[in-house]
C-alpha cells in the first residue's frame, strides 16, 4: 500500500496552506482517511492511549446490518414487479431488475448526498463526517422503487442543508436526516410517494384485477367507509399476499428495503450484537406498539382497530422504522430512561397515526419525527430528575 | 460503620508490561526538577531560589503568590542549574543538579507515641514549610487543600485500579509506622472520618487491615473503583458547599515519614511499566527525577509519569512528577493503517463491539499490546450511552461535558463537576467514539467554576 501512500503524498503539497487547492484540503483528508486510518497520536496530558473504534466503523457496522434489507428489497422489487404482470420469471430477473430500479437511486442518494456534505465542508472548512454514509443508504430503502431519480436528489439536498448541515453538521441535528428526506417528498410531490407507486411495471402493463393496495390503504378505508379490512386483505387479487407470515417475510408491495421485519430482524440482531443500535429503543417501540394495538383491540370500532396487535409489526414500515431510524443516535432520546420513554412514544403513536388519521397511512415516519422533537424534552426531565437527586442529597 | 462497596460498571484495560513484585536498583539520574505544573491550581508560582542557589531536600523552591506560608520544596539536595520558562516567562520547570548523597532539611521530629500529642497547630506549621502539605488534595476541584478549611472526611483509596497500576501493599511494604503516622496526623484536620478504602476483590494487606483511626471500606468492581472520586460518591458524597479531602497513600507515608524522622523524603518505590519497558518492577525513585537512565526497548517511545490514562506524555528526558507512583513506557503510535478503521481484528483494544471488533473474543486475561495512536480523528458527540457505561456515579456524563462546553455554570453545578476530577472521566476519554480530549473539557469546567 506504500504506492497509494506515495499517490496521496504526492498531491498533498497542493491541499497544504499556501496550495493551489488548499480551500479543499478537508476533501483530501477525507478519501486520504477512508484508505489509511490516520496517523494521528495522542495529546501529551490526557488519555495516552484511545479505543480502537473510531466513527466510521461504527456508521459502517450500521451500512453492514442494512445489507439484508437491500438485498432482499432488490428482489422484492423484481418479484413485485412480475407476479404484477403476470409473468413467470428467475430469481435472477428478479435481481436484475431491482438492480436496475435501485441502484440508480443508492448513486443518486450518494452522490448528491456527498457533494452537498463536502460543499459545506469546504465551505465551512469543517472535516468531512462520517453521518451522510448511514443517510445515504437509508434514503434510498424508504423509497418507492418508482420514484423519479430528480426526486431522490432533491430530498437528499433538502435533508442533508436543513435537516442537518444548518445545525452544525453530523451530531447536531435534531431530526432524522434520511426521514427527513421522505417526509420532504410525502408533503412536497405526495402523488409520488403514496397511494399506488409501491410496484413497479416499466412497459408492462398489470394483470386483470391487480391492485397495488398495500395492507395498511385496506386498514384506512375500512376506517373511512367501515369495511371489513381482513376480509378484504384476503380476497386480495393475489391470493395469499396479506397472511401474516407473508408479511412478515415482506413479500408484499412497499419501499424498497422496509418491507421485510425478518430481515430488519436480522438487521437488528447485528446491531444490537454490535451495541451499536439501541435495543431499548427497538424493543421499546415494539412494546409501545402492542400496547396501543393491544387497546384497540380491547376497545374495537372499525376493522383495522380490530386487527390483531402483532400484525402492526410486521405491516408498512414499522420494524425498519424501529431498528434503523428510531435508533439513530443523535435524533433519540440521549439519557437511558429516556430511551424507554421515546421507544414506547413511538410506537403508540404510529398506531394512533395508522389506525385514527387515515389521511396518513403510514405512522412510523411522522411518529419517529414527532418524538425527534420531543426527545430533547424527555431528556430534560430525566436530566433534571438527576439534578434533584444531587440537591436532595445536599439537604439531608 | 465499614461499608462494602460493588460496582458493576467500567472497563478494566488489561496490558502487557506490568510490574513485577521486585525491588530493582538503578542509577540515579543526575538532574531533577520540581515542575509548578505538576500542581493543579498553582497558576503563579513566585520562586525562592534563583539559578547557582544551593538547596537541601525540603528547601523552598516556590510558592503560590498570595499564599506565602504553603512552601513547594525541594525533593533532593543539589544545586539549581536551570529555571526553565515558557510563555509570559511562566515558571515550567526547576532544575536541580543533585548532590550523590541527598541531604535533608531537618524538621521536628517526633517519637511515634507523641505524635497524638502533637497539636494541629504545630502539625500544620511543619507540613507547610516542609512541602508535605501539597500531598493533601481537595476536592472539589482536586487541587492543593486549603488549610482554613475543615473537611467533613478524608479519603485514601489504597488501591489503584488504572492499568498497569503500582500494588500499594507492596510499595508501602516496610512502612506501617510512617503510613500510621500519616494517618495520626491527618486526623487532627478533620472531625469526620478518615475513610481507607481496599480492594474488595484481593486479599486486604495487613498493612490497611491494622490501621487505626480509620474506617476501612471495601470496593471492588472494574476500573474506575479505585479512583478515590467514585469511591467518594459511593461512601460520602461531596455536594455543594461540602469539602473533603484526599492523600495517596505513599503520600500518607511520606507525611508520616517527615513528623517520625523529621525530613521532606519524596522517595518511594515507583513501579516501572510499559511494553517497552526493558526491566519491569519497583525502583525507588525521589519526586522530580529524570527518566533518561531508564533502559527501555526501541527508540520512538512515549515515556509516561502516570498511567495511560491519565498521565502525561513527558519525553525520555522528562520527569516524575510529584504524585506519579507510576512510569509506564509504551511504543508512539504515528503511523498509517491501511484500512485500519474497518478491517476485523482481535488485537486491537476496544471497549466497543462493532463490526470487526472482536476484543472481546480474548477473554479476560488477555494482555494487550497499545500504542499512542488515537485511532481516528476527532469529531462531534454522536454516540449515546456509552459513556454511562464506564461511569460508576449517579452523573450524565454527556450532559455534563456538554454544560461544560456551553459554560452554563448552573448546569455544570447541578450535574455534579464538583464530584469529579481528571482521573474519572479518563475512561469516558479513553473509549470516546468521537475523540474528545475529555479530561481537558472537564479541567476547564472545574477552572471556570472555581473561579466563578
Amino acid at each position: 500500500m506504500k504506492f497509494l501512500q506515495n499517490k496521496f503524498d504526492q498531491i498533498k503539497p497542493l491541499f497544504e496552506k499556501g496550495g493551489k487547492f488548499e480551500k479543499f484540503h478537508t476533501i483530501y483528508e477525507g478519501h486520504r482517511t477512508i484508505f489509511f486510518a490516520p496517523d494521528i497520536i495522542t495529546d501529551k496530558k490526557g488519555a495516552q492511549i484511545k479505543d480502537a473504534t473510531d466513527l466510521k466503523r461504527l456508521m459502517f457496522t450500521v451500512i453492514i446490518a442494512m445489507i439484508p434489507c437491500l438485498i432482499f428489497g432488490m428482489w422484492n422489487v423484481g418479484h413485485q414487479h412480475f407476479i404484477a404482470t403476470g409473468v413467470e420469471a428467475s430469481i435472477l430477473d428478479k435481481f436484475w431488475i431491482g438492480i436496475l430500479k435501485v441502484v440508480p437511486i443508492i448513486a443518486v442518494s450518494y452522490g448528491v448526498g456527498l457533494l452537498t456534505e463536502f460543499t459545506f465542508c469546504v465551505i465551512y472548512n469543517r472535516p468531512i463526517e462520517e453521518g451522510f454514509l448511514v443517510t445515504g443508504m437509508l434514503i434510498p430503502l424508504i423509497m418507492p422503487a418508482t420514484i423519479p431519480l430528480w426526486q431522490v436528489a432533491l430530498a437528499t439536498v433538502f435533508a442533508v442543508v436543513i435537516g442537518k448541515e444548518v445545525f452544525g453538521g453530523t451530531g447536531m441535528n435534531i431530526l432524522n436526516v434520511a426521514l427527513t428526506a421522505r417526509v420532504f417528498l410525502y408533503f412536497a410531490y405526495p402523488s409520488q410517494i403514496s397511494g399506488d407507486v409501491w410496484t413497479y411495471f416499466g412497459d408492462k402493463t398489470p394483470v386483470d384485477g391487480f391492485s397495488g393496495a398495500t395492507i395498511l390503504a385496506y386498514g384506512a378505508e375500512a376506517a373511512a367507509n367501515g369495511t371489513d379490512m381482513m376480509q378484504l386483505a384476503s380476497s386480495h387479487w393475489y391470493s395469499g399476499m396479506f397472511d401474516f407470515w407473508n408479511m412478515f417475510v415482506g413479500i408484499i408491495p412497499g419501499s424498497i428495503g422496509e418491507t421485510s421485519a425478518l430481515m430488519c430482524l436480522i438487521g437488528a440482531f447485528i446491531l444490537i450484537a454490535t451495541g451499536v443500535g439501541s435495543w431499548k429503543i427497538m424493543l421499546s417501540v415494539v412494546l409501545g406498539t402492542l400496547a396501543m394495538g393491544g387497546l384497540f383491540n380491547l376497545t374495537g370500532g372499525n376493522s383495522f382497530m380490530e386487527m390483531p396487535a402483532h400484525y402492526h409489526l410486521v405491516i408498512g414500515g414499522l420494524a425498519f422504522g424501529a431498528v434503523f431510524m428510531a435508533t439513530d443516535p443523535v435524533s433519540a432520546s440521549h439519557t437511558e430512561l429516556g430511551k424507554w420513554i421515546y421507544g414506547f412514544l413511538i410506537g403508540v403513536i404510529t398506531v394512533l397515526i395508522r389506525v385514527v388519521n387515515p389521511a396518513y397511512p403510514e405512522g412510523i415516519m411522522l411518529a419517529i419525527l414527532f418524538m425527534n422533537v420531543f426527545a430533547p424534552l424527555i431528556d430534560f426531565y430525566v436530566v433534571e430528575a438527576n439534578k434533584k437527586r444531587r440537591l436532595k442529597r445536599a439537604t439531608v | 460503620m465499614s461499608q462494602t462497596i460493588k460496582l458493576k460498571k467500567g472497563f478494566d484495560i488489561n496490558l502487557a508490561g506490568k510490574a513485577e513484585n521486585k525491588t530493582i536498583e538503578i542509577t540515579q539520574p543526575d538532574t531533577f526538577a520540581l515542575k509548578p505544573t505538576d500542581f493543579s491550581g498553582l497558576s503563579r508560582p513566585k520562586l525562592v531560589v534563583k539559578e547557582g542557589d544551593n538547596v537541601k531536600a525540603g528547601s523552598p523552591i516556590f510558592f503560590e503568590r498570595n499564599v506565602e506560608d504553603i512552601l513547594y520544596t525541594s525533593p533532593v539536595s543539589g544545586e539549581i542549574v536551570e529555571i526553565k520558562r515558557g510563555e509570559k516567562r511562566k515558571v515550567l520547570e526547576v532544575k536541580i543538579l543533585a548532590d550523590k548523597q541527598v541531604e535533608f532539611e531537618k524538621f521536628k521530629s517526633f517519637s511515634a507515641s507523641d505524635i497524638s500529642g502533637i497539636s494541629k497547630e504545630e502539625a500544620l506549621d511543619q507540613l507547610k514549610k516542609s512541602g508535605g502539605w501539597v500531598n493533601i488534595i481537595q476536592r472539589p476541584y482536586g487541587c492543593v487543600a486549603n488549610p482554613e478549611d475543615t473537611p467533613k472526611a478524608i479519603f485514601i483509596s489504597a488501591f489503584d485500579s488504572s492499568p498497569l497500576a503500582p500494588d500499594y501493599a507492596y510499595v508501602l511494604q516496610g512502612q506501617e509506622q510512617y503510613f500510621q503516622a500519616g494517618i495520626d496526623i491527618l486526623k487532627k484536620f478533620t472531625s469526620g472520618t478518615i475513610h481507607l478504602n481496599v480492594d474488595g476483590k484481593a486479599e486486604v494487606s495487613q498493612l490497611f487491615s491494622n490501621a487505626k483511626n480509620v474506617q476501612l471500606n471495601k470496593v471492588s468492581g472494574p476500573h474506575p473503583a479505585g479512583n478515590v472520586g467514585v469511591q467518594i460518591h459511593h461512601i460520602d458524597p461531596i455536594s455543594k458547599g461540602d469539602i473533603v479531602w484526599t492523600v495517596n497513600p505513599a503520600n500518607v507515608a511520606m507525611i508520616g515519614k517527615l513528623f517520625i524522622e523529621g525530613i521532606h523524603d519524596t522517595s518511594r518505590l515507583v513501579a516501572l511499566t510499559g511494553s517497552q519497558m526493558k526491566e519491569r518492577g519497583y525502583v525507588k525513585m525521589y519526586s522530580g527525577a529524570c527518566l533518561n537512565k531508564l533502559d527501555v526497548e526501541g527508540s520512538d517511545n512515549r515515556f509516561i509519569s502516570g498511567n495511560v490514562l491519565t498521565g502525561e506524555g513527558v519525553g525520555s528526558e522528562g520527569y516524575l512528577g510529584h504524585y506519579h507512583n507510576q512510569i509506564t513506557v509504551i511504543p508512539e503510535g504515528k503511523y498509517e493503517e491501511f484500512l485500519g478503521w474497518i478491517l476485523p481484528s482481535t488485537k486491537k483494544l476496544s471497549f466497543h463491539k462493532a463490526f470487526g471488533m472482536l476484543t472481546f473474543l480474548n477473554g479476560k486475561d488477555k494482555e494487550f499490546e497499545v500504542d499512542t495512536n488515537a485511532h481516528g480523528e476527532e469529531r462531534n458527540f454522536v454516540v449515546s450511552g456509552a459513556f454511562e457505561e464506564v461511569m460508576p456515579m449517579d452523573i450524565l456524563p454527556t450532559y455534563l461535558f456538554k454544560a461544560i462546553l456551553a459554560e452554563d455554570y448552573d448546569d455544570m453545578e447541578a450535574l455534579g463537576i464538583y464530584e469529579v476530577i481528571e482521573e474519572d472521566v479518563a475512561l469516558c476519554e479513553f473509549i470516546d467514539i468521537s475523540k474528545n480530549p475529555i479530561q481537558e473539557i472537564l479541567r476547564e469546567g472545574i477552572e471556570l467554576i472555581k473561579e466563578g
